[in-house]
């Protein structure tokens, strides 16, 4: 009890100092959390896929096409289950900055996502629909979408406008599933494009392949880019996950650059810490001199070193730890471009082992002076 | 070594003494110079004695004081505490010798500014076995002995230099330590606190037998002392006795 006393004393000795030290060091594992969280929400997309589910996609690129009748030799390969595809459409809502993923879909395409709740009567609707236009409850919610709303899209990569109706809304099947993109017809997409540019018609950027056995995903991948090998159109077929993370790759510098800013805010605020106690413990040589003279041993003070550095750590790391969240869904609000923007516990547990080693690592220096300092020093008494 | 008159220790008549010393030395390295501090001491120092080390700057009385109190080591030379080569003893039980055995008086008082005069007084009962208790009851005690039991809660910077100095003396005293040393006690302060100081440090050392070591270079102060040993450059002095010369008169 006695070295807790002294300890909070010492720490709230210069209230001004130590509140700085407690705000910087609030705000550095505030910024910690949150970029981390922005590193976490970049794989998202790969976190939340199917293992049941592959990609066959150009082999070439992504901005290649394959042709839609693969549909009918992929299906044939052993082992798969369903095939479904899709364009990416890539339209602009009212302005460029307002975006979010849009596909043209194969009918079958939600057959292959279960995690997509759609109710029956909606799904009715939109397949009713040639215009119709299916958005996801992230995505409804930021534009404030409802059923029946008219929904513009002026196409990049298609060109004009598209007048789509919403057909349907869906939801996530659990919190981590992104709903923040639409869906259409493809068919719809395809009967105008065979209409403006022929040459563009009957193909698909993607085909996504059901499977029964996880097992067997290797092999399925390998039979189907057997069945294109040395075609005009090669095609490269992969987990979705491995296909999510493919994306991620383009941004790895990106990504890298988030994550090394992430650890120089803790190594600042450790310079900073570091230097808070360093002052702290060198205007108290005396101090501990005489605690030294009076018997109490280097350990003593040791810990009443890192005893008060831990407690700063612990104050300004607590509150940092409890605001990340709120601040993470008000950036979420705010930036609109994460639709899965949640602090993990992982992202916690670093969290606090950062604040943890700033107070570790802050304390070794002067602890072990204070600890080392012959006392006749520190008293500065030679006669 | 002089013994003023008319301060006759009780405990002179022991045979025994508490601090025996013999050859000292004592360097400090400066850059590449050893600079010698202490030479060749011999010395002492009874049980009950008030001693007083007298000398100029830089004679080495501070130097000695500390290795009495074990808080610095010497070079070579024999030093024993009521029986105990302390310069024998590791850095812990070092520090387990000091704390049972040693109570510090220093010139700035050395108190701890964030903990109350009670909690300063408290902190070498801390390191003994006492219960809480026992220990606030021996704290109160001390207190109540120095003249501050009105001021338990009041912490450094809101008592005057002489009563800080007493809490300094009530923390010396409270774990009734073998020997009571003092570094320049009265030198932070006025003449008035400073009489009242060593009035008290004379009381302990009449009433409860304290041995006190006292390092000062004010002459007045030094007449509160039983004896006084001047140094210089590191040696004891012929006795003042010795050589005719005439003290100053104790303080009234």
């Amino acid at each position: 009890m006695f070295p807790l006393n002294l300890i909070l004393r010492n720490a709230f000795r210069h209230r001004l100092r130590t509140l700085l030290t407690i705000t910087g060091l609030m705000i550095a594992v505030l910024a910690y959390g949150l970029l981390q969280t922005v590193v976490d929400a970049w794989y998202a997309g790969a976190a939340a896929s199917s293992s049941t589910r592959l990609v066959t996609r150009s082999s070439i690129s992504l901005a290649f096409f394959l042709p839609v009748s693969y549909s009918q030799r992929i299906r044939g390969v052993e082992g798969v289950k369903t095939v479904g595809h899709s364009n990416w459409f890539g339209g602009i809502y009212q302005e460029p900055k307002n975006f979010f993923p849009q596909f043209a879909v194969s009918d079958n395409y939600l057959d292959l996502y279960p995690e997509f709740v759609l109710p029956a009567e909606e799904r009715s609707a939109w397949q009713r629909d040639r215009k119709g236009i299916l958005v996801g409850r992230q995505l409804a919610e930021q534009y404030g979408f409802k059923v029946g709303d008219p929904l513009p899209l002026k196409g990049t990569i298609y060109s004009g406008t598209w007048e789509f109706t919403v057909r349907g809304i869906f939801d996530g099947s659990d919190a981590s599933k992104v709903t923040r993109l639409a869906m259409f017809h493809w068919d719809y997409l395809n009967e105008s494009v065979r209409k403006t540019s022929p040459r563009r018609a009957d193909v698909a950027g993607v085909f996504i392949i059901g499977i029964d056995n996880i097992d067997s995903a290797a092999a399925i991948a390998r039979n189907v880019d057997a069945q294109f090998a040395n075609s005009l159109a090669e095609t490269l077929t992969e987990s979705e996950q491995a296909f999510q993370l493919s994306f991620v790759a383009m941004s790895d510098q990106i990504i890298a650059a988030i994550r090394a800013v992430s650890y120089v805010v803790i190594a600042i605020i450790m310079a900073v810490m570091a230097n808070t106690m360093a002052m702290s413990a060198r205007e108290r040589i005396s101090e501990y001199a005489t605690l030294k003279a009076l018997g109490f041993g280097p350990w003593f003070l040791a810990l009443l070193i890192a005893g008060e550095s831990l407690l700063i750590s612990l104050i300004g790391g607590g509150i940092g730890m409890a605001i990340t969240a709120p601040a993470a869904a008000a950036f979420k609000q705010a930036a609109g471009i994460f639709p899965i923007f949640a602090v993990s516990e992982d992202t916690m547990a670093a969290q606090a082992a950062c604040a943890l080693a700033v107070a570790l690592v802050a304390a070794v220096v002067p602890a072990v002076r204070a600890a080392r300092v012959r006392i006749v020093d520190g008293l500065r008494a030679i006669g | 070594m002089e013994e003023l008159p008319g301060r006759k220790s009780e405990k002179t008549a022991a045979t025994e003494a508490l601090v025996k010393i013999r050859g000292l030395a004592k360097s400090y390295r400066r850059g590449d110079q050893v600079v010698p501090v202490l030479s060749d001491i011999s010395l002492d120092i009874m049980p009950g004695d008030f001693t007083a080390l007298m000398g100029p700057s830089g004679s080495g009385k501070s130097t000695l004081l500390n290795l009495i109190a074990g808080i610095d080591k010497p070079d070579s030379g024999e030093l024993r505490v009521a029986g105990i080569d302390i310069t024998a003893l590791g850095e812990s039980e070092l520090a387990d010798w000091r704390a049972a055995n040693v109570g510090f008086i220093f010139q700035f008082y050395n108190l701890m500014p964030v903990l109350t005069a009670f909690e300063n007084v408290e902190l070498p009962l801390m390191l003994t076995g006492l219960s809480r208790s026992e220990r606030r009851a021996r704290v109160e005690l001390t207190l109540d002995a120095v003249g501050l039991s009105d001021r338990l809660q009041h912490y450094p910077n809101e008592l005057s230099g002489g009563q800080q100095q007493r809490v300094a003396i009530a923390r010396a005293i409270v774990t009734d330590p073998t020997l009571l040393v003092a570094d320049e006690p009265t030198g932070d302060l006025d003449r008035v606190s400073a009489a009242d100081v060593l009035a008290m440090m004379q009381r302990l050392n009449a009433e409860l037998g304290k041995t006190i070591i006292m390092v000062t270079h004010d002459a007045n102060a030094a007449h509160a002392a039983r004896k006084i040993i001047h140094l210089d450059k590191g040696e004891i002095l012929a006795q003042p006795g010795d050589k005719g010369e005439i003290l100053p008169e104790p303080p009234s």
